[in-house]
């Protein structure tokens, strides 16, 4: 598992000094603009073209993806909570001590 | 609430009638707590927060010209009062998300295991254990970085709003909101993913 994985990060390391490629470090400095759809056209082709030689970043991008959705979509589909009723007394109350 | 009950609220607050007070807490209330409770984390000061929001509604409400919708109204001094308490604690929180960050190695190739949806994101959304879990682990991030992402992937900010609410450099958000997106998606690794090891 350690010779395969120090193979492949002699590849990468050959394959990121190539000419518009990014190692999956530059990659994930890349990330938010991309989503943001701030990227320059020469910026994206880069991005997309580590996307495609890169399992790791393509799985690592997609599980950051569901996160965003699902943080969201949690958050949307919890039923709010009762405000207690001593809170809304004390509330009330706040509006008006005098009475 | 339907459009034209809130305008018939509104008036009715305005001229000051008391039940109008207690229909605005008990219809708005209880969003404006979870939303607290998720910024503030914890309970008894979401409670407290939210009690502010209403009193400060209160005594605004004549300024209210309904450009914005009711509901956004509150909801913007809701956001900027959880904002003020954060800012106002005195126990500052000293968590560090380093170790929830990616990793690299000499050659700048990630080193974290791959791995494989376990569901499909529908079939996730439609636990509550899951979404229990999701929430958890949002309250988990440290202030800073929990506001960020409560703001922008919660709320809908965009970057330069919530870059005034926190008083903080456009750069400084995106910075922290990679990072948070970052954390959460290492937290939810377990739910998501089956890592191949």
């Amino acid at each position: 598992m350690t010779d395969k994985r120090t193979l492949k990060s002699w590849i990468s390391h050959g394959i990121h000094k190539l000419p518009l490629s990014i190692s999956c470090e530059e990659f994930e400095d890349f990330i938010l603009a991309y989503l943001e759809g701030e990227l320059t056209r020469r910026q994206k082709f880069i991005f997309n073209t580590h996307l495609k030689i890169c399992a790791e970043c393509r799985a690592y991008l997609a599980a950051y993806q569901v996160s965003i959705i699902l943080g969201k979509a949690a958050f949307d589909k919890t039923d709010a909570p009762a405000v207690p009723e001593g809170l809304v007394q004390a509330i009330l109350a706040a509006r008006s001590p005098g009475k | 609430m339907v459009e034209d009950n809130v305008a018939d609220l509104v008036t009715r607050l305005k001229a000051g009638e008391d039940a109008a007070f207690s229909e605005l807490v008990y219809s708005y209330g209880p969003k404006l707590l979870k939303h607290a409770e998720q910024f503030l984390r914890d309970p008894s000061e979401a409670q407290d927060c939210v009690q502010e929001v209403f009193i400060q509604a209160f005594r605004k409400i004549n300024t209210f010209r309904g450009e914005a919708a009711l509901a956004t109204w509150l909801h913007r001094i809701l956001i900027n009062a959880c904002l003020a308490h954060l800012r106002k604690r005195k126990t500052k929180d000293t968590l560090s998300i380093d170790a929830l960050m990616p990793e690299f190695d000499w050659a700048g190739c990630r080193t974290e295991p791959l791995g494989e949806p376990l569901l499909q994101i529908d079939e996730l959304i439609a636990q509550q254990e899951v979404r229990e879990a999701v929430l958890l682990k949002i309250k988990q991030l440290p202030d800073p970085y929990r506001s960020v992402l409560l703001l922008r992937d919660i709320e809908g900010y965009s970057t330069r709003e919530a870059s005034e609410v926190l008083m903080v450099s456009i750069a400084t958000v995106k910075v922290r909101l990679h990072r948070a997106r970052a954390a959460l998606k290492k937290h939810l690794e377990p739910t998501l993913l089956d890592v191949h090891t």
